[in-house]
């Protein structure tokens, strides 16, 4: 299946990309099974997107968690906590 | 009337305040919030700041927190603007304002939309101080007001 990447604010910054078209292999993966993958990349893919850090996920456009299952053609957001207001 | 704007351009509160009462005669409250870029934060001096956002979701975001208001409260309107881009110290950032009969629903309406906002709705804001840029970390407190109001039954 193929999801629509976008990154915001700091982890835009740290990763130096605002997102990409991401192609895998198999389908029925949840938004933690992504964040894996990037990680994986190691680097500063490692580093932003660390268990350590606070990472936010939102697919189509709604906040949700990191268990939220994945369906092909999803747009999947990471970004910081939010400042707003 | 847009009961969501958010724009790049300042606006003025007071008048989008007067927008949202119109010249409807069942208004008897209005209460309204507005935020206003400091020139001050943790301790230093900020001569700039720039808003970030998820063009797209921070509208239905921001729908969503008014729809959610007005299911808990009886009110007359609702009106939400932010700013996006780049400001400067003292303008306005974002306003809220609800109009209801009487002013209880519309101050709690008003507290209850400007504390989901802060926790939900999609805005970063980076700040330039003479050290250089940074980004405004999210507070502990802001969590704490939202969660205030998860199990709060409709109040009036």
């Amino acid at each position: 299946m193929t999801i629509q990447l976008h990154f915001f604010a700091s982890l835009r910054e740290a990763l130096g990309s605002d997102g990409e078209t991401l192609e895998l292999e198999r389908d029925g993966l949840r938004v933690a099974d992504v964040l894996d993958l990037l990680r994986a990349r190691g680097g500063c893919w490692q580093d932003a997107l660390g268990e350590d850090k606070t990472v936010m996920a939102a697919v189509n456009q709604e906040m949700c968690g990191h268990e939220t299952c994945l369906a092909d053609g999803d747009e999947l957001a990471f970004f910081p906590p939010v400042t707003g207001g | 009337m847009e009961q969501v704007v958010v724009t790049a351009e300042p606006f003025d509160p007071h008048v989008e305040t007067e927008k949202l009462h119109g010249e409807n005669p069942s208004i008897g409250a209005i209460v309204d919030f507005i935020g206003w870029m400091r020139d001050f934060n943790d301790g230093d001096s900020v001569s700039r700041m720039t808003l970030e956002h998820y063009p797209g979701m921070t509208e239905k975001a921001l729908r969503k927190i008014v729809d959610e208001a007005l299911r808990r409260w009886d009110l007359l309107g609702v009106r939400v603007v932010h700013r996006v881009g780049e400001l400067k110290p003292s303008e306005p950032i974002v306003l809220v304002a609800v109009a209801s009969a009487h002013r209880g629903e519309a101050f709690r309406a008003c507290e209850f939309l400007i504390d989901y906002l802060k926790t939900c709705a999609p805005f970063w804001k980076k700040e330039s101080t003479i050290a250089g840029e940074r980004w405004v970390e999210a507070k502990r407190s802001d969590e704490a007001a939202r969660g205030r109001w998860e199990d709060a039954s409709k109040s009036s």
